[in-house]
This record gives C-alpha cells, structure tokens and sequence, in this order.
C-alpha cells in the first residue's frame, strides 16, 4: 500500500487537479457536449477495475474470467452512452485524469493500470471512497456504480445470488 | 411474446396523433389551444380533463412512448429508457441519486404504486404558512374520490411479500404502528416489476388511463421531444420551442418544432419545470423559482435473514408506518416515514456501500435481504429550507440540495429506527447504507456504531424518489411564483401543474397529491379557457 501521509498530501492536491483538469478538458470541448467514447485507456482502466470491484463473485478460472471482464466493461460503455451529455463531459473528465500517468500518479498513487496490482487497486478505491474531498469521493462512487451496476445487470451474475429473474412467460 | 393486450399498441393503429420527433425530417410548426409540457401525473391529468372540456391539447413529452410490450421486467433495459438520467440523475454534489420517470407517462410510468392522500398535517401548514385557503381536506376531498375511482386506487387484499411483512413485524414487536399501503392497481399479478414498467397495464398510470383518453380524444402527443424555452411576448408566451432529440434521447437532432397554444401548462416534474421556466428568463422578481425544492431525502437499510425474504418479488410496497411522522410535531425534528423498497439486483448492487469481497459477500445473500427505507419529511423546518434547481452551462437542470444539520440528525435517528425494527423482525445482521458500515450482529452493537458514523454526503447514502417544489404556489407573491389557481404569477397565460407547485415536501408518496390538486386545478383553467373561447366568439 502507498504510504498513507504521503497519498493523503497527494489527495490534497489532486481534489485541485481534478478540478482544474476538468476545467482545461472542457475548456478544450466543442460548445456542445459530444458523447463519451470509451477509448483503449478507459478499457484498460476498467478491466483493471472490474476485478476489484466485483471481486469473488467473478469466476475464477482464466477463459470466463476474461469473458466476464470484457462483457462488463462492455456494459459500463453502454451505461455511459445512456447518460446525459453534461455527465458523459464529467466522466470524461474523470476517465482522461486517470488515463495519464502523471495525474493518475499524483490522484490515485497507482502506475499503469495493467501494471497495479490487486492491494494497489484495493488501496486506491478504498482511499477515494473515505477521503475527506467529497470530490473523489463522488469519483469513486461513480466507477463503483457503474461497474457494480453492469456486472448484477446482467442475467449471467443472477444465479450466484439466488435470483431468478423475471418471470419468463412475460419476459 | 406477452399475450397481454397493448393499449397504446391498439390506440396507435386506431389513428393516435403520436410524433416521435426523432424521426422528423423538417421543423414544424403546430398550433393548439393549450402546450402541455410533461406527460406524467401532472401533465396527464390535465390532458385529460382539457381535452374532455373541448380543447384542442398538444403534450410534449421528452422521453419516448413505450408500453407493456416493452416492459421486459430488465433492469438494464428499464432504466435507460424510462427514468432521467438512466435512474442516475444526481444533486449537483452527486451525494443524492434520484429516481425520476422520462417517458410517456412520467414517473407514473416506473413509480411503486403507493397512493397517499395529502396528509392533513401537510395541508394545515400550507393554510397557516403559505395562505392556501382553499388546500384543506374537506375542499380536496371530493377531488382525491375523483382521482381515487378513477385510477383505481384503493386497498390491497393480498398479504404482504415477506419484504414488507417483516417491516410489520418488527414494528409490531416494537409497538410501532404499521398501516396497509393502497395502490392504484387494477387486475395486479403481484409480480414486483412496478419499477421496470407494468408488463400487464394492471397499475393505472398516465400511460395507460388519462394519456390513451386525451388521444382518443383528438390530443396530439410529441415524443422525444423536449421543450427547450417558452418564448414571451410582453406577459405572454407566445410559443414554445421544441427540441427534437434522437432515438435515445441524449441529444438534439437540430429538428425544431415551434408550438403555438393559448396557454401552456408546465408539467414536467420539479426539476424539469423550474429548469424550463428558468431556461426561459421567467420572471421571478422575488427570485423564488427553482427554490425550495424538496427530496424526502431517503435513508435505506439492509437486513439480513435466515430465510428468503425475496424483495424482487411480489407488490413493492404494502405496508408503510407513520409512527416516526405522527409522534413528531410538523415544525419539530424532522420526521420520517418507513417504508420498503424493491430488491433488485442492479439498484440493490449500486445502493450497498462497498466492493470487492465484502460487497460479494453482501450479494450472496441477496434473497435473504429484506431492505427498509426512512423518507425524511422536509421543507418544515428552518433547518430544511430546500434545495435550488439550477442551469448547468448546456441549458439543462439540476439541484442543489445541501443535507443540512437538521436533516442529518433525522437520518441517523432513521437509521437507527430502521436497525431496531430489523432486528426486531428477526434479522441476523443489519447494514445501514453508509461507506464506512458494515453488517452488524446485534442491535446493541448497530445502536453503538451507528451513533458513531459521521453524517456526510457521498459517505452516508442518500436517495429520493420524490422531487417536489421549485414553483411554489402561495397566496402571496413574496412567498411563491404560482398563485393558488396555479397560474404562473408574473405570466397572464402560463400554468404550473406538477409537485413543483408544493411548498413543502409532502410527506408520504405524492403522486394521489398531483393527481388530485392537478385535477382541481385542470378544472379551473378548463372553465376560463372555454369562457374564454365562448366571449371571444361572441365578440
């Protein structure tokens, strides 16, 4: 884990970051908003995610594993296509800090994010989640609202939990 | 496919005037006697009643119109097309995630059925408050019977899903007084789907009783459309300027329509209403618009039992108690009214705090959970004075609402009541919604942390179903931009008809309140108008 002092300093700077990043990306947008396409840093970023936030309920071994991931972070891309411009312009936002190396170094304390290791990715959700900036606080719950979300909507990640969808007559 | 007969299906083949607006090719320009913006409870029932009354209504409406043949009981599917927002709409600090219906029908459409009349508690303070003479339960009364037959609601006999009974229960157990919910419901199949659309039009919304009765009638429906500015010429709007958007509704196609009416009747819930009053340069010389709205800001607790408790299935919500609303004074301590939610396993996997094992481990034991809710009654107090809806820098709405201290202590004490009574039924851990909480085993020790846990947004969970105010209807202009006769006070040809009109929160469920209230009021203005018509022939 990332010293504690150290990420709490570096959280300071980084609510700014956030603030100012998301200044300068929407400084650097159209009049209008445009749709938030998912690129290759923002899949990276969620296949990374995707196993620390749903954990043990993913399968385990290699193939459906791969499988469960891809199929998840293909819904989280059509969950954010779902939502209005002004919040797709925010997730960009929040997607572009926590592609670079440099504002992810200094916001999340992580290195590439197909290089963070399980602990570090525990670390960093944990650390957003409680930190005394309601700004990545928010953060943390929108990666974990989208992801937890796109994995129990879909019917694969029902029987584990004992539900057995919707009548099948009607549906 | 459903054998369940479609109404909208067969109202459409019959001839229904419905423009899907993503589909226009041109701008348009349409004339009618009265814009009706929003289709939900608001908006539906005054279409009807102004259409039955002879007038020629167009309802514009921003979602799209879909019905039971797509109410595929799909969370995934639902939410993105019938709610605001993909069900994710937020307050501006994104601490509150509300729950607001986008497509034909409005929050009718997805709500739970719950069917509360105006609480005379509610009622008496907008008499001595706010100067609404004529808001009192025996001048309403005949409108909730009208309302009431008309949508069906009445009491519910089948017993409760094990879900609710275990709110009775354990209230019971703690001499906490519980009553039955009614429900607007009519041949109900008790499935426990109200929240994804009804798959059998059992539960009477705008979608499928007073909208079908307006296009039967000779009303036009617009859909995918959504109304960006009123344009006014000295006190009048003069027309409305419609919006086209795509056939996801997130944004605009260019394509316009430009709406001509007498008299435009906004109803698009209270965040949408004030945001196009707003949008539009209303005036507001007391800047009162967008101010005061109101969430029942929500509390929820998770219980965990030996048995299945099966949230997903079964009529959402049957049992409520009033207990903590009844033994609080209106302007005392903010009070709350218990009720359960639905369990389904994206809102109930997206409402749990946490992630990884712990969050896992919390989902295996999802048919087991039986989930509460405290609905914080707000807007009495000077510690609740309401949240302002605003513009964000593209034009759309959103709130602000801050959880002021006064609303904190009502949620831990909520959070607390809720423990004790899942306890009390029987549960063997409770989890209050909060990021620093876990499941605890015993009321003694959920009593200790929960006295502990710091009352913050994005730590504690926060939600609302209920958006309620921003057009305040008062007797006096300090105290509201809508006059009692829900006219828009500054605008000679402009209505409010939604819950933006409620100077408080409203204490239980609103929609029995819109219905009735919005009926009253769609009567009244049917009369000018048609007055109105009748002299301008004469002359």
């Amino acid at each position: 884990m990332t010293t504690r002092r150290l990420f709490l300093k570096a959280g300071a700077c980084g609510a700014l970051a956030l603030a100012a990043g998301g200044a300068l990306y929407r400084g650097l947008q159209a009049r209008s908003p445009e749709r938030f396409n998912l690129d290759n840093a923002g899949r990276e970023l969620l296949a990374a995610l995707v196993p620390a936030i749903v954990g043990p309920a993913l399968p385990a071994a290699a193939a459906p594993r791969r499988a469960a991931i891809d199929g998840t972070v293909e819904r989280v891309r059509g969950a954010i296509a779902g939502l209005p411009l002004a919040t797709q312009a925010e997730l960009r936002d929040l997607f572009g800090l926590l592609g670079l190396a440099p504002s992810r170094r200094l916001l999340a304390g992580l290195p590439a994010w197909r290089d963070a290791t399980p602990a570090q990715l525990q670390a960093f959700l944990q650390d957003w989640r409680l930190h005394r900036f309601a700004q990545l606080r928010a953060g943390y719950q929108a990666l974990h609202d989208l992801v937890i979300g796109s994995w129990y909507a879909d019917p694969s990640s029902w029987a584990a939990i004992g539900y057995p969808g919707p009548m099948k007559e009607l549906a | 496919m459903s054998a369940v007969p479609d109404p909208i299906e067969a109202g459409l083949a019959a001839g229904w005037h419905v423009i899907d607006c993503a589909t226009l090719l041109d701008d348009r320009t349409i004339e009618a006697d009265v814009a009706i913006i929003g289709s939900g409870a608001g908006g539906g029932v005054t279409a009807e009643i102004l259409t039955a009354a002879g007038l020629k209504v167009v309802i514009v409406e921003e979602g799209g119109l879909y019905s039971s043949r797509h109410f595929r009981m799909r969370e995934a599917e639902a939410y993105p097309k019938l709610y605001q927002e993909s069900a994710a709409r937020k307050t501006r600090d994104k601490g509150i995630n509300i729950l607001q219906g986008r497509t034909v029908g409005g929050s009718t459409t997805v709500n739970w059925t719950s069917s509360f009349r105006t609480p005379a508690a509610t009622l008496a303070h907008w008499q001595e408050r706010y100067g609404l003479k004529d808001y009192n339960r025996e001048a309403l009364a005949p409108w909730f019977e009208r309302m009431e037959a008309r949508l069906h609601i009445a009491d519910w006999p089948t017993p409760p899903n094990a879900n609710n009974e275990l709110l009775r229960q354990g209230a019971q157990r703690l001499g906490i007084h519980t009553a039955a919910i009614r429900r607007n419901v009519n041949g109900c199949w008790n499935l426990g789907y109200c929240g994804m659309g009804c798959p059998t039009n059992a539960k009477q919304s705008m979608l499928v009783t007073t909208i079908p009765a307006a296009l039967t009638g000779g009303a036009t429906l617009l859909t995918r459309a959504r109304a960006e500015r009123l344009v006014f010429k000295g006190d009048r709007a003069e027309h409305v300027l419609v919006a086209a958007l795509d056939a996801d509704g997130i944004a605009v196609t260019g394509r316009t329509v430009t709406l001509r009416a007498r008299h435009v009747v906004v109803a698009g819930g209270a965040i949408n209403s004030p945001g196009l009053l707003l949008r539009s340069g209303a005036p507001d010389p007391a800047k009162l618009l967008g101010k005061r709205t109101f969430l029942h800001p929500t509390l929820v607790s998770a219980g965990r039992f030996a048995h299945p408790v099966e949230g997903y299935a079964g009529a959402p919500q049957t049992i409520y108690s009033d207990h903590f609303l009844d033994t609080l004074p209106v302007g005392g301590p903010a009070g709350y009214k218990l009720e359960v939610p639905p369990l389904h396993p994206l809102l109930l996997s997206t409402t749990l705090a946490g992630f990884g094992a712990a969050h896992a481990e919390a989902m295996r034991h999802f048919a087991n959970t039986q989930g509460m809710l405290a609905l914080l009654r707000d807007g009495f107090h000077a510690g609740s004075q309401g949240g302002a809806v605003q513009l964000r820098p593209d034009g759309s709405a959103e709130l602000d609402y801050a959880m002021t201290d006064y609303l904190w202590d009502g949620a831990r004490r909520a959070l607390l009541t809720m423990a004790e009574i899942q306890f009390a039924a029987g549960a063997q851990a409770v989890m209050p919604m909060h990021e620093m909480a876990r499941h605890y085993g015993s009321w003694r020790e959920a009593k200790e942390a929960i006295g502990a846990l710091p009352m913050q947004p994005l730590l504690t969970r926060v939600a609302s179903a209920h958006v309620m105010g921003g057009c305040t209807m008062a007797a006096a202009s300090r105290d509201g931009v809508v006059a009692p006769d829900g006219r828009y006070r500054e605008l000679a040809n402009v209505s409010v008809h939604d819950g933006s009109l409620f100077p408080t929160s409203i204490g239980a469920n609103p929609q029995l309140s819109i219905y009735a209230i919005t009926a009253r009021l769609a009567d009244g203005l049917a009369r000018q108008l048609t007055k109105d018509r009748t002299q301008a022939k004469a002359a």
